[in-house]
C-alpha cells in the first residue's frame, strides 16, 4: 500500500522532471524550419517551457521534431535517427507535411511520418505559427505528465 | 537587328534542317531535326551570336500525340543579352537524342534530370543513372501515364 503510494508519487515527479527538459533533436527538411527557429529564438523562445536544449545528436536528445516535407527517398534517414535516440523518446511532427504529407499527394512524399515512426503530437499549420507549436508543446507536456514512465528498476507487469 | 541575322543565317546553313521557326513573347522558338541538334547548337555558341548559356534543358510529354515528346533547350546570349528556345520532337519507339554534355557542363544533371523524370536517353552522356529518385524505383514519374496514387516506399510502412 505504502509501497504504490511512493511509486505513483515517483512517476509523478520523474514525469515532471522529464516534461522540463526535453532535448530535442531538429529534424529539418523545409520552410517548416523557419517557423522552428523563431519558435526557438529568443522572440517566442520555447526554452521558458524547459526545450532549450537543441542537441544535434540523436542519442543525447529526449523529442524528435520533424520539420518538413519527407520524401520516400528520405525515410530510411528518418527511421534510422528514429531508432538512434535512447529511451524515453517522443515525437513531434510539425507541420501539415509531417502529419499528412499536405499538399504534396504524390510519388516522392511519405503522407505522414506516422508511416514511418510512431508520432506524440501533431502540429498542423503550413508552416505552423510560434503560438500553434507552443501550444502544441504544452500538450506534449501534458501527455507526457500523465503517461505511465520507464525507469531501469521499475518492476514490470 | 540581331535577332533576325541569326535566324536568317541560320536558315541558310541548316535549310531543311529547321521545321519551324515561331516567335513568342518576344523571343524565337526553333524547331529543329534531332540528328543536326550538335551541330546548331555548336554554331549558336560559337561567336558572333555567343549563345554561351544554356540556361535550361527540359521535357514535355504530349500524350496521345506523335510523337509524343519534345525536349526543349533555353539558350542565352550574354554580350547580346538574347534568349533562343530550340524544340526537338522525339517519338516514344524511339526515344535517344545526342547529349550535349561535350558542349555544356551543366547539360550533364539536366539530362540526368530529364532522364529520370521521362525516360529520354541521352548518347555519349558520361553518367546516365536517376538523380532524383532512388535506385529501385520503377517507371519515370512526370510521364502522363504514371499512376497517380502509385507509391515505391523503401522501407516497409507501418499500418
Amino acid at each position: 500500500m505504502i509501497g504504490s503510494f511512493f511509486t505513483t508519487r515517483f512517476n509523478y515527479i520523474l514525469g515532471w522532471a522529464r516534461k522540463y527538459s526535453l532535448f530535442h533533436y531538429p529534424y529539418i527538411t523545409a520552410c517548416c524550419g523557419m517557423e522552428y527557429m523563431s519558435t526557438a529564438a529568443s522572440h517566442f523562445d520555447w526554452d521558458r517551457f524547459g526545450t532549450g536544449w537543441t542537441r544535434f545528436s540523436p542519442r543525447q536528445s529526449d523529442m524528435l521534431v520533424v520539420c518538413g516535407t519527407i520524401s520516400h527517398k528520405l525515410a530510411p534517414v528518418l527511421r534510422t535517427v528514429y531508432d538512434q535516440m535512447t529511451e524515453p523518446k517522443w515525437v513531434m511532427a510539425f507541420g501539415t507535411c509531417t502529419v499528412s504529407g499536405g499538399i504534396y499527394d504524390n510519388y516522392a512524399v511519405v503522407q505522414g511520418i506516422d508511416r514511418i515512426i510512431p508520432v506524440d503530437i501533431y502540429i498542423p499549420g503550413c508552416p505552423p505559427r510560434p503560438e500553434t507549436v507552443l501550444d502544441g508543446l504544452i500538450k506534449l507536456q501534458e501527455k507526457i505528465q500523465k503517461q505511465e514512465q520507464e525507469w531501469r528498476w521499475k518492476k514490470r507487469k | 537587328m540581331e535577332k533576325k541575322k541569326v535566324i536568317e543565317e541560320l536558315r541558310q546553313k541548316f535549310s531543311e534542317k529547321i521545321k519551324e521557326v515561331t516567335v513568342q513573347f518576344g523571343d524565337e522558338i526553333l524547331l529543329i531535326e534531332r540528328d543536326s541538334l550538335l551541330d546548331i547548337v555548336q554554331f549558336l555558341k560559337d561567336k558572333p551570336y555567343s549563345y554561351s548559356m544554356l540556361l535550361d534543358l527540359t521535357c514535355v510529354d504530349y500524350k496521345g500525340q506523335e510523337p509524343r515528346f519534345e525536349m526543349v533547350y533555353h539558350l542565352f546570349s550574354i554580350p547580346n543579352i538574347q534568349r533562343l528556345r530550340i524544340k526537338v520532337r522525339l517519338s516514344e519507339k524511339d526515344l535517344q537524342i545526342d547529349s550535349l554534355t561535350s558542349v555544356w557542363k551543366n547539360a550533364n544533371w539536366l539530362e540526368r534530370e530529364v532522364y529520370d523524370m521521362f525516360g529520354v536517353n541521352f548518347k555519349d552522356h558520361p553518367d546516365l543513372r536517376r538523380i532524383f529518385m532512388y535506385d529501385g524505383f520503377e517507371g519515370h514519374p512526370l510521364r502522363k501515364d504514371f499512376p497517380l496514387r502509385k507509391r515505391q516506399p523503401r522501407i516497409p510502412l507501418r499500418k
